[in-house]
C-alpha cells in the first residue's frame, strides 16, 4: 500500500518564542485550538510528584481576564467542548468548536499561559479532587498494577512515578509549590500551539500575536538529566490484593519516538498485538484487528486469557513498550506468563514473517487514516509529536512505516524483548472477604 | 430495490432505500477521507432474550463473527486484519449493533463480510468454549467495578427482575456458563430478520454503489419477522430506596442514584434532553459538577445520563467519591434535585444549554461515525431523514415550563440510590 496521508503545515515562531502551527481542513465548519507545554511528570522532583497534573487542574479556574464563574460557558456557547491532560513529557489543553469561536479559544489559551489565579481555596478544593481520581483509578486492578510495574522498571528516571503523583506528596503539597511550577514552565517558549480546521492561516497568525505577542518570554526551565541506567535482570512485581480476576503485564525499556528504532517497534507491536495507531488521544478507544496476532494467538484463541494489549506510545525519552493480559476466569498467572514470553521470545529468536510485516504496515496504514477523521485528531497528533520531538515526524509516518523491513524488526525484536529488559508483573487476587 | 427517499436542502441529506425484503439502507457520502464508516443494527438487543437466559444475545454478538456457512473463523480473522478495520459488536438493550471502519477501497469486500456475519453464523463449538472463557472472566471482573455494581443494581432495582432493564445485559456468570450453542443459534433464528435490520454507510463511497452492494449482499435474504417485543409497565418508585453494596477492598465508592422518566417518543422528551445538560451534563456536569466537583471538591467525576429508548429510561445520577464524603454527596444530589423541581432552570441556563446542543451538531456529525451513529439512532427511532434539520427548532420550542413540568419527575423523596464501595450505613 502507498502512504495516502499527507499533511501540509504552516508553521511560525513569535518574537517570545511560541511556536504555531496551523493545518488547514476545510471538511466541516470547526476549528480546534491545541496549547501544548513542554512539562509532563517527568519533570517533577521527588516531593512534587503530581504537580504537573495538579497544576493543569487548577488553570481550569479562572484567570485575571476570565473571572472564575464565567470560564464554563464562553466555548459551550459555540458548541464546542474543552479539555485538557497530562503525561509524562505534556500537559495541553483542547478546544474545539465553530470556526466562529476561533478568538474565543487563542483568547482563552493566552490567559491560561500567563494569568491563572491560584487561589488558595481553589488550591485546596482541588486537591481532595485529585485524591478522589487516585482513588478512583486505585479501584482498578489493571491500573494499579501497571503503576507498581512501571514504578520497578525505572531505577533512576522520573518516568517511574505516575503523572497522577504519590499520596503523600499530594497531601503536603503547597499553593506556593503550585504556582511556583506553573510559573517556571508556563512561558511561550516552552509551548506549541496548534491550529487546525477551517481557517485561514494568515488570518490565525494574526490572531495568535494579538492574543501572545505580549506575553514574555522565560527563562527556560532547567530539565532534569537523568538517564535510565541499562537494565541487567528481569525484575519481578506480585501485587496480591483481594479482587476477582487476574492480570498480567511485562514491559520493556524502548526506544524513544525520535529514535530510528521507534518505528519497526510499532510495526513489531502490531505483529505481536494487532495496531494501535499513534494517537495516544484517540487509538486505544477502539480494538484493535488483532486476531492474526502472535499474542493474542497464543494466549486468546488458546483460551489462557481473556484479552490481551500491546502498547508502544511515542516518548521524548526511552519509555516502555508493555504487554497484558487478563487471565481467564480459572486460568494460573503463570500459565499466561509461560504462552506470553513463549511467544514474545519466538519474535526475539527469529523475527517477524514477510506476510506479518505486510498486514502490520497496511493496519497501520489504516489507523492513520481512521485517525485523521476530526480537526481534534489531526490537531492533537501535530501538537504531541511537535512536543515530544518533531511535528516532521508526524507528517511523514507512512512514509517511515512503509520503509521498514523484516531486518529492522527482527533487529527491533532483538533489542527490545531480552529477557534482562523486562520488567513482570502479576495482579494475583486474594479471595474477597464477606463481611 | 423498493422505494427511495433523499432528504432534500442542507444538512446532511443522507438517502434511504427499503430493500424489497424490508432492509432499510441509508446512504450519505463524505470526502473527508478515503475511509467509510458500516454500522448494521438489528433490532434484537438484551431485551429479545428468554426470560431464563439472561446474556444470550451479548454472548451471541461475541460468537457470531467467529466462522459463517461459508467462512471459518480464520478466514474472517485474516479479513479483518489484514485490511487493518476496526470492528465493533456491541448489544444495547434494544439493539445488535456491527459497526466497522475501512478504508473505501474495501468497502465491498467488508460489507459482504459484515453481511455473511449477520446473517449466517455458524457458532462451532470450540468458539464458543473460548468466548464463554471470555464472557464469564469479564462479568467476575465487573463484580470488582463498584462504578458498574452501582449502575446496575440501580437498574435492578428501579425495573425489578421482571422488566428485561432490570436485567444484566451481560447475564450472569452462572446463566452464561449454561447456555449453548442450539440457544445462541435459536436467538439468532428468533430475532434476525430483515424487517429488523437497518444498515448505514456513510464515507467515501458513492451512494449508488452504497444501495447496490447492500442489495446484492442483503436482497436475497428472507426470514420470518419476528413478534413484537412487549415491554411490561415500569412502576415508578413510590417511596426513596437506597441499598448499600460493602466493597471493602476498593479506595473509592461509587454512587448511582436515578428515576425512571420517559420514552424516546414522549413528547417531553426535548424538556428532558435540555433540563439533564443542565442537571448534570454542561461543561463539567452541569449544576452537580459545580456542587458536588467544583464548589465542594468532593469528586473526580459527576454528571447525569439520560437513557431513554422504547420503554421508560432512566436517568442516572453518577459520582465517585471518598466514603467519607458519600452521605455529603447524596445530600448535594438532593439539594440540586429539590431545587431544580422547586425553580425549574433559569432562562440563561435553558439557554445555554439550547445553545449549546445546536452548536454541537457539527462536531458530533464531523466524523464518519458519528453520523452514521446519528442516521442509525433516528432511524431506529423514526425520526425521519431531516432530523438534523429539525433538531434546532425541536430544542428551540421548548420552555421554562416544560423543563419545569420535567423536573416534577425527580423528586428525591422517590429516588433510589446504590452505593458501592468501601462504605456502610453505620
Amino acid at each position: 500500500m502507498k502512504p495516502e496521508m499527507a499533511i501540509a503545515l504552516r508553521s511560525a515562531t513569535l518574537d517570545n518564542g511560541l511556536k504555531v502551527i496551523v493545518h488547514e481542513e476545510h471538511t466541516a465548519p470547526l476549528a480546534s485550538v491545541w496549547c501544548w507545554y513542554r512539562v509532563g511528570s517527568k519533570d517533577e522532583r521527588p516531593g512534587l510528584t503530581g504537580v504537573s497534573h495538579w497544576v493543569e487542574h487548577m488553570n481550569f479556574k479562572g484567570t485575571t481576564n476570565i473571572p472564575r464563574d464565567q470560564v464554563k460557558g464562553i466555548i459551550e456557547q459555540f458548541g464546542g467542548a474543552w479539555n485538557g491532560y497530562t503525561w509524562i513529557d505534556q500537559t495541553t489543553y483542547v478546544e474545539t468548536a465553530t470556526r466562529d469561536a476561533l478568538d474565543q479559544m487563542l483568547f482563552i489559551e493566552s490567559e491560561r499561559m500567563a494569568r491563572c489565579l491560584y487561589h488558595p481555596d481553589d488550591c485546596e478544593s482541588e486537591r481532595t479532587v485529585i485524591i478522589s481520581e487516585l482513588k478512583g483509578g486505585e479501584n482498578d486492578p489493571d491500573q494499579l498494577l501497571d503503576q507498581e510495574v512501571t514504578a520497578a522498571a525505572f531505577r533512576a528516571h522520573t518516568y517511574r512515578h505516575p503523572t497522577i503523583g504519590w499520596l503523600p506528596d499530594l497531601q503536603s503539597m503547597t499553593r506556593d509549590d503550585l504556582y511556583g511550577y506553573y510559573r517556571r514552565h508556563y512561558i511561550p517558549n516552552n509551548a506549541t500551539l496548534v491550529v487546525v480546521g477551517d481557517v485561514d492561516p494568515d488570518d490565525v497568525l494574526r490572531r495568535v500575536e494579538q492574543h501572545f505577542g505580549p506575553i514574555p518570554a522565560g527563562a527556560t526551565p532547567e530539565r532534569l538529566r537523568t538517564v535510565e541506567p541499562e537494565q541487567v535482570s528481569e525484575r519481578r512485581v506480585t501485587i496480591r490484593k483481594e479482587g476477582t480476576a487476574a492480570y498480567f503485564k511485562v514491559v520493556y525499556h524502548a526506544p524513544a519516538a525520535a529514535d530510528p528504532r521507534f518505528v519497526p517497534t510499532v510495526i513489531l507491536d502490531a505483529a505481536l498485538s494487532g495496531a494501535k495507531g499513534v494517537n495516544l488521544w484517540s487509538s486505544f478507544r477502539v480494538a484493535p484487528p488483532q486476531r492474526r496476532s502472535r499474542l493474542y494467538r497464543a494466549l486468546v484463541e488458546r483460551g489462557i486469557a481473556s484479552s490481551i494489549s500491546g502498547q508502544i506510545v511515542p516518548t521524548a525519552q526511552p519509555f516502555l513498550y508493555a504487554v497484558s493480559a487478563t487471565a481467564t476466569d480459572g486460568t494460573s498467572l503463570a500459565s499466561v506468563e509461560n504462552a506470553a514470553l513463549e511467544a514474545l521470545d519466538e519474535v526475539l529468536q527469529n523475527g517477524i514473517t514477510p506476510a506479518e510485516l505486510e498486514r502490520a504496515k497496511s493496519q497501520l496504514q489504516a489507523r492513520l487514516i481512521f485517525d485523521n477523521d476530526s480537526v481534534t485528531n489531526i490537531a492533537h497528533q501535530i501538537g504531541y509529536f511537535e512536543t515530544v520531538a518533531t511535528a516532521d515526524l508526524f507528517a511523514t509516518l507512512a512514509g517511515r512505516i512503509e520503509e521498514v523491513t523484516l531486518d529492522r524488526v527482527a533487529e527491533a525484536a532483538r533489542t527490545l524483548l531480552s529477557p534482562s529488559n523486562r520488567t513482570i508483573g502479576w495482579f494475583d487476587p486474594l479471595p474477597i472477604a464477606t463481611s | 430495490m423498493g422505494q427511495t427517499a433523499s432528504s432534500a436542502g442542507t444538512g446532511l441529506a443522507p438517502t434511504r432505500s427499503t430493500l424489497d425484503n424490508g432492509v432499510v439502507v441509508i446512504a450519505k457520502e463524505t470526502r473527508k477521507t478515503p475511509a467509510a464508516a458500516i454500522n448494521l443494527s438489528v433490532r434484537a438487543g438484551a431485551v429479545c432474550d428468554p426470560d431464563a437466559a439472561a446474556g444470550t444475545t451479548y454472548l451471541l454478538s461475541r460468537v457470531i463473527d467467529r466462522g459463517t456457512a461459508t467462512r471459518s473463523a480464520e478466514e474472517i480473522a485474516e479479513e479483518i486484519d489484514s485490511r487493518g478495520i476496526s470492528l465493533t459488536i456491541s448489544v444495547t438493550r434494544h439493539t445488535f449493533s456491527i459497526v466497522s471502519s475501512c478504508l473505501a477501497r474495501d468497502f465491498e469486500t467488508i460489507l459482504a463480510l459484515l453481511g455473511d456475519v449477520l446473517m449466517s453464523p455458524a457458532i462451532p463449538e470450540q468458539e464458543l468454549a473460548v468466548r464463554k472463557g471470555e464472557a464469564v472472566t469479564i462479568l467476575r471482573q465487573e463484580e470488582d467495578n463498584p462504578g458498574i455494581r452501582a449502575s446496575e443494581a440501580l437498574m435492578a432495582m428501579l425495573y425489578g427482575e421482571q422488566h428485561p432493564y432490570g436485567r444484566r445485559v451481560k447475564g450472569t456468570v452462572q446463566g452464561v456458563e449454561l447456555l449453548t450453542r442450539e440457544q445462541l443459534l435459536q436467538q439468532h433464528a428468533a430475532r434476525f430478520a430483515p424487517s429488523e435490520l437497518s444498515v448505514v454507510v456513510v464515507g467515501d463511497v458513492e451512494v449508488p454503489r452504497v444501495f447496490d452492494r447492500a442489495s446484492r449482499v442483503f436482497g436475497s435474504w428472507r426470514a420470518t419477522v419476528p413478534p413484537p417485543i412487549n415491554l411490561p409497565p415500569v412502576h415508578r418508585a413510590t417511596e426513596r430506596r437506597r441499598r448499600i453494596i460493602p466493597m471493602m477492598n476498593k479506595a473509592q465508592a461509587d454512587i448511582a442514584y436515578g428515576f425512571t422518566t420517559i420514552t424516546r417518543t414522549d413528547p417531553s422528551y426535548f424538556a428532558f434532553w435540555l433540563m439533564n445538560v443542565a442537571l448534570g451534563q454542561y461543561a463539567l456536569g452541569g449544576r452537580l459538577g459545580h456542587n458536588i466537583r467544583e464548589r465542594q471538591g468532593m469528586a473526580y467525576y459527576v454528571s447525569s445520563l439520560l437513557d431513554v429508548s422504547i420503554g421508560e429510561g432512566p436517568l442516572n445520577i453518577r459520582a465517585g467519591v471518598s466514603p467519607a464524603n458519600v452521605d455529603r454527596a447524596i445530600a448535594a444530589i438532593d439539594d440540586e434535585l429539590t431545587r431544580l423541581k422547586r425553580d425549574g432552570l433559569t432562562a440563561k441556563e435553558l439557554n445555554e444549554s439550547r445553545q449549546f446542543l445546536i452548536g454541537s451538531m457539527p462536531r458530533a456529525l464531523e466524523a464518519n461515525a458519528g453520523i452514521a451513529s446519528f442516521l442509525q439512532t433516528a432511524q431506529f427511532f423514526g425520526l425521519g431523514l431531516d432530523y438534523d434539520r429539525r433538531l434546532p427548532s425541536l430544542l428551540a420550542a421548548v420552555t421554562l415550563d416544560d423543563i419545569h413540568r420535567a423536573a416534577e419527575m425527580l423528586d428525591p423523596e422517590r429516588a433510589t440510590l446504590v452505593v458501592a464501595g468501601p462504605y456502610s450505613d453505620s
